[in-house]
């Protein structure tokens, strides 16, 4: 008998994966290709890889396009199948001093050395909705546009490529900016341990780096107006691209290649470690990096990164926000409510019935009326277990 | 972009035995070690993801992944149906990966992943539960922080326990909850299980393993080893009331049953929850069911 009921249960799933597999192709346009949403949809996508904290445009691409745009999915996709790769090397530590810039802000300091260098960015456009752009469907626009840039920049000279020193060392050397020293140096590598609290720093700015973006918006957010860490300052806003380089067994190092990060540099107040004596006043950086341009992400783990220093609530604060922005488990959980729960929901049936039943006699022996049962209800709260 | 689609094609065909790489299944299997060492000791472990979603049983697979072999039989159930939707994307899932044999005989599986349920035939030594976890940490509901949590089960400092034990025995009249004390040290909950379940794991043949994926923890109770309910002296753990409740198919006492209403129908019917041992009963055998102290003193 059984048989036939998984069986029905089968027949069940497939005819879902194909009514989900209709609904993702039944348009009559041509379906988008792996490469143009790699062209076209770069924030999405860096915003997805480093959630996934996997860097591959192309294969993040493929889980946005497969799971129908759904970002908290193409994460999924991304986790799973990450995690079955194999770990060969680790990286030499990445040099993010010598970024290739594309964009370097500073909101502490109006001028900086090197010059504050927009880059790409939409904070400073009018947020109008632009009509031009849903005519915009043929090579030919893309071409015209691009052909009119290339003119432009020929002929014209162009600064030669630099690095740029961090903003923060101009307060590092003054002496108001105090290095992190409170803190458990050792790497913990969270994707093969588990988080463990209390979280070291290296710990904590990795889950911070592969965090949901909106629930680090939140919590950044909530910082800001009082729940939490203080108003930051960004110190340093940089978006470049930086060299990974490994060595390789016979002590060789080898460049594998780039990575596209955002670097935030915030600056925030030192926490008070205590003690009686007056100390005087000074900052503390709090620091973000990312995958991708992903400045709300960048920003947000800087300033949380501060915010969740300190002994005892920094600690607290810290598995409030590390444990619920990890997307996957959040996500993953949130939808288990779907599941069929009906054996422990009898379980629990009965439970209620059985106090109703009791409070029921109890009164009969006291010569209380009996209420009409739905107002003896018991809470639901009244019950210990929450799973 | 052909060359490239077929990277993505060799990808699909290179996933390891069981999915998980060996290196991986080493450290899981040396977290079940140490929670077989410590019973009811939660063990942190560093839980891959998985290509299903977290809180849909990645910690079950992950114990069953990294524990199966070539000649193990598999039965994955949910809420005691091997007809579950996950279930059976669970089981097909570890099929693909493994090639291993799969049943819906509890008898003749030696690895049964689980959901909520403990399944009503007895368990023999040679078998092994893996229960799916959602929430491993039984002092949650008293602290909000794992690293006071962490500390209070080092100290075995389960007051606060005993206290919501006591308030809810004065709200509602009854020892309700599942948590249990493992060889007489740490407390644990036993996964959503029902209460009927509960006694199942006190000094059991089979080794019980329970993977909270999401929360990233394993846990266990070896064989014959000892599992109390929590309960006062005078006010002991009762389980569910199934004694007498006739199964509306078998027309059998005596075993979890589903409340079940049918065509909009006022009156429930009662059906028994566990399909597998349902099935054997409507095919004329009574599989053996383990008796213990608490059978029949129901609430």
């Amino acid at each position: 008998m059984i048989q036939s009921v998984v069986s029905a249960a089968r027949e069940r799933l497939e005819a879902v994966d194909e009514l989900s597999e209709y609904y993702r192709l039944r348009g009559t346009t041509v379906p988008v290709s792996v490469e143009q949403i790699v062209d076209q949809f770069r924030l999405g996508l860096d915003k997805i890889m480093g959630e996934a904290s996997l860097y591959a445009p192309r294969l993040a691409a493929l889980a946005y396009k497969q799971c129908e745009g759904d970002c908290y999915q193409a994460v999924i996709l991304l986790r799973a199948y990450r995690a079955t790769l194999e770990r060969r090397y680790h990286s030499d530590v990445i040099d993010v001093e010598n970024m290739h810039i594309l964009r370097r802000i500073s909101s502490s300091f109006k001028e900086i050395p090197g010059g504050q260098i927009l880059g790409p960015t939409r904070d400073y456009t009018q947020r109008l909705l632009d009509a031009r752009i849903a005519e915009e469907d043929t090579a030919e626009a893309r071409r015209a546009f691009l052909d009119e840039w290339h003119k432009r920049l020929e002929g014209a000279t162009l600064e030669p490529v630099r690095q740029f020193s961090r903003v923060s060392d101009i307060l590092v050397r003054e002496g108001i900016m105090k290095p992190v020293m409170d803190d458990d140096r050792s790497v913990t590598d969270i994707t093969r341990e588990p988080l463990l609290f209390p979280a070291n720093r290296s710990a904590t700015l990795q889950s911070l780096a592969r965090a949901e973006t909106g629930g680090l918006l939140t919590f950044g957010y909530a910082g800001m107006r009082g729940f939490g860490g203080a108003h930051g300052a960004v110190n340093e806003l940089r978006v470049g691209r930086v060299a990974v380089v490994v060595t390789d067994g016979r002590g060789n190092k080898r460049y594998v290649g780039r990575l596209t990060v955002t670097e935030a540099a915030m600056s925030g107040g030192k926490r008070s470690q205590g003690g009686k004596k007056r100390t005087r006043p000074s900052m503390q950086i709090g620091y973000g990096l990312c995958f991708g341009q992903n400045e709300t992400k960048a920003i947000c783990m800087g300033m949380l990164d501060n915010g969740m220093r300190g002994k005892e609530t920094g600690q607290a604060h810290k598995e409030l926000v590390l444990y619920h922005t990890e997307a996957a488990d959040a996500a993953g959980f949130i939808h288990h409510l779907k599941m069929p729960h009906y054996a422990s929901s009898q379980a629990r049936l009965q439970r209620v019935r059985n106090a109703v039943g009791r409070m029921r006699g109890m009164r009969a022996v006291r010569g209380i009326a009996p209420v009409k049962p739905r107002h003896e209800q018991v809470e639901m709260s009244d019950m210990p277990e929450l799973e | 972009m052909a060359g490239e689609m077929q990277t993505f094609k060799k990808f699909q065909c290179n996933y390891n035995f069981a999915f998980i790489d060996e290196a991986t299944k080493k450290e899981v299997r040396r977290s079940i070690l140490k929670a077989v060492c410590i019973p009811g000791y939660q063990v942190p472990y560093s839980s891959p993801e998985m290509p299903i979603a977290r809180g849909w049983g990645t910690g079950g697979l992950h114990v069953t992944l990294s524990l199966v072999g070539r000649d193990d039989t598999l039965k994955i159930i949910d809420q005691g149906s091997d007809a579950s939707v996950n279930a059976c994307n669970l089981r097909d899932f570890v099929a693909m990966t493994t090639g291993c044999e799969t049943t819906y005989d509890t008898a003749q599986a030696t690895l049964i992943q689980s959901r909520h349920r403990i399944p009503e035939e007895a368990r023999r030594s040679d078998q092994i539960i893996v229960l799916q976890v959602p929430q491993p940490e039984v002092l949650r509901r008293v602290e909000r922080y794992e690293r006071k949590t962490r500390e209070m089960h080092a100290e075995a400092d389960y007051a606060k326990l005993w206290v919501v034990l006591y308030e809810a025995y004065v709200r509602t009249g009854d020892v309700v909850g599942r948590a249990v004390r493992v060889n007489d040290r740490y407390i644990m909950t036993p996964s959503p299980i029902p209460r009927w379940d509960i006694p199942q794991l006190d000094i059991a043949r089979n080794l019980h393993l329970f993977g909270a994926g999401r929360e990233k923890r394993i846990y266990a109770v070896p064989p014959l080893t000892p599992v109390a309910p929590l309960e006062f002296e005078d006010i002991k753990f009762r389980m569910e009331d199934f004694f007498e409740t006739v199964c509306a198919s078998s027309k059998h006492t005596e075993a979890f049953m589903d409340e079940i209403y049918e065509n909009d129908a006022e009156q429930a019917k009662w059906v028994i929850n566990d399909s597998n041992f349902l099935d054997k009963i409507l095919d004329g055998c009574r599989p053996p069911q383990r008796r213990h102290e608490y059978w029949g003193q129901a609430i």
